[in-house]
């Protein structure tokens, strides 16, 4: 039977991928929470005092941080009001089930929690939004709508930070991903452990340094209960790829998953390289690159009975976003709205209430 | 000889069960969780082997657990199973 590492004379349970020492259960807990906590101060994550919505899905991530954010808050004093706010894409057999989860971690953890509806937010769930667009591009509305859904959800609750449960893998696959797509932007702020949506509301990854089999070992160990199911429109998504190709890798050598992360955060885009600048969208005031944000075209879209309108090139994107308007005052003097209030593919009713 | 697998994380989809107890047939050489891997894939598993097995190993993103210990402490596919051994794999493969 393996000693564990630090010799305090018990068995080890688990090899640690990120350092390869063989920890005993009780050290596993420690090294696993200390890290964290290490990550949390070094880089002073949160003010004391602070209001903190822990975005959560009821996966293993968010639940190991909710667990983990409310053990060292006391056990270090942070000073933090801790609070759940889940998303409800409403998508049938997976996220009413997972929202279950989250409804035990709020008894579990005596936390308040909101739930946030892709229904009450843009008039679609996501079920719809399939039934409308097939399952090809299905994953671009749900991250959209769901990264402006929490920055929402946290102007709703007044919090001072939203905390993601993104770990180390992910943050490593999403700069393969940037990498793949040449998206030099995103490769630019994706390593950041702390990034603002122009809200003021700063989004925050204590587990970004956590490994994912870690992760998924101390939920278990914990005996935390959490959802697996995948999403049961994720399997056409883009991420799988590099996910695939990163846990190859992780195979031949785990450290290669924080080597992934150094250069994300060593990287320096050149001088030359043009980087969108961030304004805010006419229509919602939601923070954009462009002038009308991604999840107002696609709502738009949506609602026009033209579903593939935000997929394109922006250059078509805005050619159809100026036709559409001149059929909009049209439509307005006939008071089509009135007559079909429902889906009636009119644009009356495609803007998201503006944020402030 | 008996062996215990459970199955979490979405790993109980592949094999449309949570646990189960198998009686695996007699061998003249002992069975080694390797082997097992393979009987598995081959004898209960509900899709293809893509989701489970690459090469002679589980796909990567799979963890495997021998009662109740990381495998990779183990020497993993090359551990000799023993009477009633409990072996648990979990996928991470699944979304938020």
């Amino acid at each position: 039977m393996p000693a564990c590492s630090t010799k305090c004379g018990k068995t080890a349970i688990l090899k640690r991928p990120k350092t390869g020492d063989a920890l005993c259960k009780e050290c596993f807990f420690e090294a696993f929470e200390n890290e964290i906590h290490y990550t949390i101060e070094r880089a002073k994550l949160f003010r004391p005092g602070s209001t903190v919505a822990i975005a959560a899905s009821g996966g293993k991530d968010s639940t190991v941080l909710a667990y983990v954010l409310k053990l060292l808050n006391e056990k270090f004093n942070y000073q933090l009001k801790l609070v759940l706010l889940s998303i409800d894409e409403g998508i049938t057999g997976y996220r009413d089930d997972s929202l279950n989860t989250v409804k035990q971690n709020k008894e579990d953890y005596g936390m308040d929690l909101k739930i946030l509806s892709y229904k009450e937010l843009y008039g679609w769930t996501m079920d719809e939004i399939v039934a409308e667009i097939g399952r090809k591009n299905n994953c671009t509305f749900c991250g959209v709508f769901r990264r402006q859904a929490l920055d929402r959800g946290a102007y709703l609750l007044k919090v001072d930070y939203v905390a993601t449960g993104h770990n180390a893998d992910d943050i490593a696959e999403t700069v393969l991903m940037n990498i793949l797509r040449g998206d030099i932007a995103r490769l630019n702020r994706c390593t950041s452990i702390i990034t603002d949506s122009g809200d003021g509301i700063p989004r925050v990854k204590p587990l970004k340094y956590a490994f994912e089999k870690e992760i998924v070992m101390y939920a278990y160990f914990k005996k935390l209960i959490y959802f697996t199911t995948e999403c049961v429109f994720a399997p056409n998504a883009y991420r799988g790829h590099a996910r695939v190709l990163l846990k190859d890798l992780e195979k031949i050598d785990p450290t290669i998953i924080m080597n992934i992360i150094k250069s994300g955060e060593d990287l320096k885009v050149a001088e030359t390289t043009k980087i969108p600048t961030l304004t805010r969208c006419v229509r919602c005031n939601y923070v954009s690159s462009q002038d009308v944000c991604k999840a107002c075209i696609l709502l738009e879209g949506l609602n026009k009975g033209l579903p593939r309108l935000g997929i394109g090139k922006s250059s078509k994107v805005k050619r159809l976003l100026k036709e559409n308007e001149e059929k909009t005052s049209s439509c307005n003097s006939k008071n089509c709205c009135n007559a079909k209030p429902e889906k009636s593919h009119c644009l009356c009713k495609t803007t998201i209430p503006s944020i402030s | 000889m008996k062996v215990n697998c459970e199955y979490g994380g979405g790993c109980d989809l592949l094999f449309g069960t949570k646990q189960e107890t198998y009686e695996l047939p007699s061998s003249s050489t002992a069975w080694t969780v390797g082997e097992l891997l393979l009987w598995l894939a081959e004898k209960h598993l509900k899709t293809t082997q893509e989701n489970f097995l690459q090469g002679d190993s589980v796909r990567p993103g799979i963890l495997v657990m021998i009662n109740e210990m990381d495998w990779e402490l183990l020497d993993t596919t090359n551990y000799v199973l023993k009477e009633n051994d409990t072996v648990i794999f979990f996928s991470t493969l699944h979304g938020g």
